[in-house]
């Protein structure tokens, strides 16, 4: 009787995960292979032909070829900006935990304000635009890197905490200077948060909307992000293509996802559990 | 696709750690012994990171208590005192976005934690497929905003939409959710909630995970049952999560944008803006002065939230 009653309720919660999490990516799937003209009434159907090559084809060519350009400029921006995080935040993280101090202090609060402080925008645009980088890749690769910075900086301090100092002694009476320390004997060490960071900033900065929004507006210059959005607009009539547009832009994620899952999942709950 | 998270794995970092006690003793306090230490953990290290740092997010945010006064071309700004706060409070379309964004963090926050919580103890127990039912609340998490927004927006479509054509078979009419002004913001904070609920499940799974069995063996010796269990351990000892939870989802919640960009641009009217959109949309309108106030706003109204209670979440840490 209680098995009964056990199993039922299983069966109750896989039917309703099921419903709220999956029927909205089946819906993406569907509408992203159907014919221009059944894809106009939104609806739940079965396609009545699979039109996937040229839906393809078609999303891929639209506005002179850019969605190209936008998977060409979001995989630049997050390879670049994950790779500087990586190594300016670890280099961060080990001195703020190596040396308590004053200096530690400061950093330690500009950390924490990173992750609370909304950015102010418009502020932001007129530093770029007196460096001359607003509405340039690099611009907007320096500002992923700064946004990026709080929540790597926090994984990179806990992770080297875990590491003996006498290894760093060790190292210092070998002879070796502070950075051949850092970079020959920490670094490779702090592997497995590196990675963490890596998986979470490239899901983050590859997700990112507002700042390529606001830092490098412009068809010529979209990200993946921003071609959804401006194709949404264009699109009004071919919703086929914009749902193309959409299981394209969710294939990146889902991929980290299938093969790292435990590893985002690890880095995005660090925190939760009293140490 | 095994969503397994260890206690150890979660470690002891985030929003609620700041002065952190080093594993190993205190560093010496002779003076050569500080020497050495300058040496080896140079303050060089910080250089790299703090001058990007400081060029784009603190001159930005020191400076926008300036701009804010102003009005503003990008290229000359006229100091024009308090007039963009007056008018970012006399117009009703704006204050009603300062309200638009408490509404839509304390409901996206206080949906998180309760379903959070509901699913990570749904999601630890004896349940078979608990590996596949995790990967599946968790993977909307990492999806694209915006596509979850415009998804959205069509299942959410009035009559014809899946949504409503479901209400339709148990002879519910739906509404227009996000067409209509009275249901707008919390047909997008819903649609929050689904993309975000994920993240505060696995938080609260980790928290749950970390609690001893002794606690629940305790319960049993003294013959109480499920109920018990979740009221008297799972609930007292998953705090940490639940901090971690309102704290991240109040400030997600506070500055969001993305969604509501996507799914009503603010509208219809001005049901849905925040103070996120509201900014935008004077930005776009080239006045500078008046978003860089909004963001000031923003600023001062995470401030007054958060903080404190980060201050609270904190204090009430030692005594667990």
């Amino acid at each position: 009787m209680r098995g009964a009653r056990r199993l039922g309720l299983e069966v109750a919660a896989v039917a309703v995960a099921l419903v709220l999490f999956v029927i909205p990516f089946v819906f993406m799937l569907l509408t992203a292979v159907k014919t221009v003209d059944q894809s106009l009434d939104l609806t739940f159907s079965w396609p009545t032909s699979w039109p996937i090559v040229q839906n393809l084809k078609d999303v891929f060519s639209a506005r002179d070829y850019m969605l190209v350009t936008a998977f060409k400029n979001s995989i630049i921006l997050t390879v670049v900006s994950v790779a500087v995080i990586v190594v300016l935040c670890a280099m961060v993280g080990f001195v703020i935990q190596r040396r308590p101090g004053p200096l530690a202090n400061v950093a330690n609060l500009l950390v924490l304000s990173g992750l609370i402080i909304p950015p102010a925008i418009v502020p932001t645009i007129w530093v770029l635009q007196n460096l001359g980088l607003f509405k340039t890749l690099p611009g907007l690769i320096l500002v992923e890197i700064a946004f990026g910075m709080s929540f790597s900086v926090l994984l990179f301090r806990a992770f080297v905490a875990a590491i003996p100092r006498e290894l760093d002694e060790a190292a210092i009476i070998d002879g070796a200077s502070a950075f051949t320390l850092f970079f020959r004997v920490i670094f490779p060490l702090l592997r497995p948060v590196t990675i963490t960071v890596i998986l979470t900033q490239s899901v983050f900065i590859f997700n990112d909307f507002v700042n390529p929004l606001y830092f490098l507006p412009g068809d010529e210059n979209a990200t993946v992000q921003l071609t959804l959005f401006n194709f949404q607009s264009q699109f009004s009539t071919q919703y086929n293509l914009l749902f193309m547009d959409i299981v394209l832009v969710t294939i990146p994620p889902l991929i980290l996802f299938i093969f790292f899952n435990r590893k985002i999942v690890s880095g995005l709950t660090a925190g939760a559990v009293k140490g | 696709m095994v969503t397994e998270s260890r206690p150890t794995e979660g470690r002891a970092v985030g929003l609620r750690d700041t002065a952190e006690p080093g594993r190993a003793a205190p560093p010496p306090r002779t003076r050569s012994g500080s020497r050495a230490l300058r040496h080896t953990y140079s303050s060089l290290f910080y250089l790299p990171a703090g001058v990007i740092y400081t060029v784009i997010f603190v001159v930005p945010t020191v400076m926008s208590f300036y701009f804010a006064f102003t009005r503003w071309t990008l290229f000359d700004a006229k100091f024009t005192g308090l007039d963009n706060f007056r008018q970012f409070f006399s117009e009703q379309a704006l204050r009603s976005g300062l309200w638009h964004t408490v509404v839509y963090a304390v409901v996206t926050s206080g949906l998180k934690v309760v379903l959070g919580m509901l699913l990570a103890v749904l999601l630890t127990s004896s349940i078979r497929v608990r590996g596949v039912l995790r990967s599946l609340v968790f993977f909307p998490v990492l999806v694209s905003t915006v596509a979850v927004g415009i998804t959205f927006s069509v299942l959410l479509a009035p009559d014809t939409g899946l949504v409503d054509t479901v209400l339709g078979w148990v002879g519910i009419s739906g509404p227009d959710w996000i067409g209509n002004p009275n249901t707008a913001l919390i047909s997008v904070a819903l649609v929050d909630v689904w993309k975000g609920v994920g993240l505060a499940t696995v938080i609260y799974i980790a928290g749950v995970l970390s609690i001893p069995q002794d606690y629940y063996e305790a319960v049993d010796v003294d013959g109480g049952g499920a109920w018990q269990k979740f009221r008297n351990v799972t609930l007292p000892l998953s705090r940490p999560a639940t901090f971690t939870v309102i704290l991240l989802s109040f400030i997600g919640g506070l500055r969001s944008f993305d969604l509501i960009w996507t799914m009503t641009k603010g509208g219809p009217g001005f049901s849905s803006d925040v103070i996120a959109s509201v900014i935008y949309k004077e930005y776009q309108a080239g006045f500078f002065g008046l978003a860089t106030a909004g963001n000031v706003i923003l600023f001062i109204l995470v401030t007054v939230i958060v903080y404190p209670l980060f201050r609270y979440f904190n204090s009430r840490e030692v005594d667990l």
